[in-house]
């Protein structure tokens, strides 16, 4: 018998009193855990396969599985942790680059956690949500320098094209291919009834998705993937992606084992290959070289569409991000160090990128500075986890935030961070009809809507408290913030004074 | 202690405005009298008036009324003036000397008029050449304060009640035909001169009760066109925006005040398409200039007034007339000792602006 170089991390506890023997949990594991053995015919299970994605928890009626840590353990080592230790047992098991999905799980600063918010008392008053109206609507685009009068001297109201959210919150790329058909229909028809928009990463656009097209954002990235003439002008907006929180620097890998049927087509490429999005795109190696390629997409598009370019938060991030409102960019996206993928290198995930706090309150001040912030709206992403993380976001100056991680937990996600295996047994990070199945659209959709419409409300809770009736005066309001527990450097940064000042 | 400017003091406030739509002149006695009843509404720590029409005998030339700290101040800022200006006046301006009013700094007033050179080397034009004088001056030359700088138009105002404000300066001896005046209740405050309201640039003035939520972000936003918030006071803010919007985007007074207080998306959305439009663009080019929180705000400029409430009308705020005269106050009873008779008195609705100007040719 082979040496077990590492035991499983998980343990598969069941409730023996409780278990009725349905084998429910057989058919809902398509990781294989739970068995019944053939010679026995008694359920047994391979521990060793479970990821915890608590499919077969949720699903078990007499609720008897519980998915536990592994209590086996390593020697203590403050240096070498657990972690450590299995990675480079699973290198020089396979020799290969460890691949993971999902946000870097490190503990690194989350700053939004040690950002508190303001509320009025005595001097001005608070306003009530459910009494007074309280604004969520944003506009993204370009803003004109100077006005501009008609004939008649009225306004003359023509204006590069903006988007518009009724909430500040829209779900960032996932491409078709990443996720399942039905995970695309929930956040489309989400998207569509919240008045925001989704974004088809760079999987191409499924043809039954055009009816959505009024809120959804088209993506081109390196590999130009599903990218022709009527793609571009399904959409109401166009997002060039230069780059990813999560993977900044590098490209995007979908396996051929996804590649199946639709996914091929849309993506117009064959079925069974590996679709490789390069780390740069090819015909971009400058700011000058994105300048073109924003003004050819505006021209494909007869100037109808705002353009955002996305990329990721890096060390230099305040002068990329001036460069690219320089470029005819209307809007730039910021993905944040803690954004999740599909996919991606673990060493990049864990180790390259910034906390996208930093990189917002920087890019903000920067094009202020430079007196261009109207040039462009500004979209953060990754991670935001929730309606605080939202309104500290846009008090730092972000005109609306991305989110995809939180959307995916709606849809049913546990975040065990195996996108990358194509078996999810949720129904989204998953191309085999029999798990995408699981996840039924209307239900996907409801929840998204349900989602987003508490958030929404806890928005113009916490703005209600502020003496704040419109998003818009929330915007770069940076004197509501304080931090807490931070150096002067990182306040400096943020922009923000100290709780207390 | 920090002084204002290095940190930010919330304050509450009473407002009272006058103007006669006939041009005719009026001395600054009644609108300071105008504030006795008010006086709740103040805790003396900083009073002020503006009146229009006051310098009809220097009327083509920018009064500049400046606080020094000190003569060396003083000495460095007439240096950099002179660089800039042809200083036809230069004196005192003339104070009463009462137990009230206390740690009196050097009052001046210059009558200045720009250079025409160097207008022309800048490429400048003259406006905006003066409201760049003064923020230099207000945010780079330490103990020198510029705090009035329109034609034929002069803010006064000190550390006190604004009935003492008034005395001390000696109001009755001015004759406009337009006032504002302002007492103000700070929530705490070093005791600073150019604290006080009105805050002005060019012949735009503002006085403001209020506290409003928006500050930081109407500050961040209005600071990427030259402005410098030394003051971080609403009212410095205000008076920014509304320079922004008038003098450099051209906006009407109308648009102006549909953008600082924006009438809500539930009602632009209902109007007729044209009107909708209209609004629309204004709310979506300068959402950063909304104003949200509370306040009531009389913006004075040459020939007219104008009324301003928050859209929640979150302040109070009176408007009434008699013959050609127009009155606004934060309280009925400041009208009143003005024009014991005024008629026509209301309430403005939140975000209606309430315009009032000198008629043509009358000036
Ligand atoms: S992989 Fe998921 S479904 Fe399978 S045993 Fe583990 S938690 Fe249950
Ligand atoms: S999408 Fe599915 S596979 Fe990916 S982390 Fe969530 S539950 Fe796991």
């Amino acid at each position: 018998m082979s040496v077990q170089y590492l035991s499983s991390e998980f343990d598969v506890v069941r409730n023996l009193e409780r278990c009725v023997s349905c084998n429910l949990c057989v058919r809902e594991c398509a990781n294989g855990v739970h068995r019944i053995d053939e010679r026995s015919r008694k359920l047994v299970v391979d521990e060793s396969k479970c990821v915890d994605c608590q499919r077969c928890v949720a699903m078990c009626p007499t609720r008897a599985l519980k998915i536990v840590k592994n209590e086996n353990s390593f020697k203590e080592n403050a240096n070498w942790s657990a972690d450590l230790i299995s990675e480079i047992v699973k290198q020089s098991n396979t020799g290969a680059v460890l691949l993971s999905s999902m946000g870097a799980p490190k503990p690194t600063p989350v700053y939004w956690d040690r950002i508190l918010i303001n509320a009025s008392q005595v001097t001005n008053p608070s306003i009530d949500p459910l009494r007074e109206p309280m604004e969520t609507r944003v506009f993204l685009g370009k803003k004109p320098e100077q006005i501009r009068r008609a004939s008649d001297g009225s306004l003359d109201v023509s204006m590069e094209p903006q988007l518009v959210l009724e909430t500040p919150v829209m779900f960032s790329a996932m491409s078709y291919g990443s996720i399942s058909y039905n995970a695309h229909e929930s956040l489309a028809r989400a998207a569509q009834e919240l008045g925001v928009f989704y974004n088809t990463g760079e999987g191409g656009l499924h043809e039954d998705f055009y009816r959505y097209g009024a809120n959804t954002i088209v993506q081109v990235a390196s590999g130009r993937f599903g990218v022709h003439e009527d793609y571009l002008n399904a959409g109401a907006a166009i997002e060039i992606k230069m780059g990813q929180g999560a993977k900044p620097g590098v490209g995007g890998h979908l396996p051929g084992a996804k590649i199946v049927g639709d996914v091929s087509r849309t993506r117009m490429i064959p079925e069974g290959v590996d679709a490789i999005s390069p780390a740069p795109h090819h015909d971009v190696y400058s700011i000058e070289d994105l300048r073109q390629l924003v003004y050819s997409l505006k021209e494909a598009t007869r100037r109808t569409k705002p353009i955002i370019v996305k990329v990721a938060a890096v060390h230099n991030i305040a002068a990329i991000a001036s460069g690219v409102a320089r470029s005819g960019a209307d809007i730039i996206a910021i993905d944040g160090f803690r954004g999740g993928t599909g996919a991606a290198p673990t060493r990049i995930r864990d180790n390259v990128g910034i906390p996208v706090e930093l990189a917002l309150a920087a890019v903000d001040e920067r094009l202020r500075a430079e007196g261009i912030r109207n040039n462009v709206s500004l979209v953060v992403g990754g991670s935001i986890r929730n309606a605080a993380d939202v309104v500290k976001a846009i008090a730092l100056g972000a005109d609306a935030c991305y989110i995809a991680t939180a959307a995916l937990i709606a849809l049913g996600c546990r975040l065990c961070r195996s996108c990358q295996t194509g078996r999810c047994n949720w129904g989204i990070a998953t191309q085999r009809p029999e798990l995408v199945q699981r996840l039924d659209p209307n239900v996907g959709a409801r929840r998204l809507v349900n989602l987003l419409s508490a958030w929404r409300h806890e928005i113009k809770e916490l703005m209600g408290g502020m003496g704040i009736n419109s998003i818009e005066t929330l915007r770069g309001n940076r004197l509501m913030l304080r931090g807490i527990g931070m150096t002067e450097k990182e306040l400096d940064i943020l922009g923000i004074k100290h709780a207390g000042e | 202690m920090q002084r204002e400017g290095q940190v930010r003091i919330p304050s509450g406030c009473a407002i009272s405005a006058m103007i006669s739509l006939k041009g005719a002149a009026t001395t600054g006695e009644a609108i300071t009298k105008s504030m006795v009843p008010m006086r709740d509404r103040s805790n003396g720590l900083g009073g002020g008036f503006a009146g229009y029409g006051i310098y009809p005998d220097f009327q083509d030339f920018y009064a500049f009324h400046v606080f020094f700290d000190d003569v060396a101040a003083q000495k460095e800022c007439e240096k950099y003036l002179k660089e800039g200006y042809e200083i036809v006046k230069s004196e005192p301006i003339p104070i009463r000397k009462i137990p009230e009013i206390t740690d009196v700094p050097i009052i001046w007033r210059y009558f200045v008029a720009p250079l025409q050179s160097v207008l022309s080397r800048l490429q400048l034009d003259e406006k905006e050449f003066v409201a760049r004088t003064v923020i230099k001056i207000n945010s780079q030359f330490q103990g020198s304060y510029v705090f009035s700088s329109g034609k034929n138009m002069g803010a006064f105002k000190a550390v006190g009640f604004p009935e003492d404000v008034g005395r001390f300066y000696r109001l009755e001896e001015y004759a406009g035909y337009a006032w504002t005046a302002h007492g103000r209740y700070p929530t705490n405050t070093p005791g600073w001169w150019g604290g006080a309201h009105p805050f002005g640039i060019l012949d735009y003035t503002v006085v403001h009760n209020g506290e409003i939520s928006s500050y930081d972000a109407n500050r961040r936003f209005i600071e990427m066109f030259g402005y410098k918030c030394s003051l971080q006071t609403d009212t410095e803010v205000i008076a920014y925006i509304a320079d922004y919007l008038l003098r450099r985007q051209k906006l009407t007074l109308e648009e102006t005040a549909a953008v600082i207080a924006a009438p809500f998306w539930s009602v632009v959305d209902s109007l007729p398409q044209k009107e909708s439009e209209q609004l629309s663009y204004l709310r979506k080019v300068f959402p950063s200039l909304l104003l949200t929180g509370p306040f009531s705000i009389v913006l004075g400029f040459d020939g007219g007034l104008m009324a301003l409430n928050d859209r929640l009308k979150l302040r109070s705020m009176v408007v009434a007339e008699k013959d050609d005269m127009r009155y606004v106050a934060s309280e009925e009873a400041a009208i009143r000792i003005m024009a014991p008779n005024a008629e026509k008195v209301y309430a403005p609705a939140g975000g209606e602006p309430v315009i009032f100007k000198v008629q043509k040719g009358a000036l």
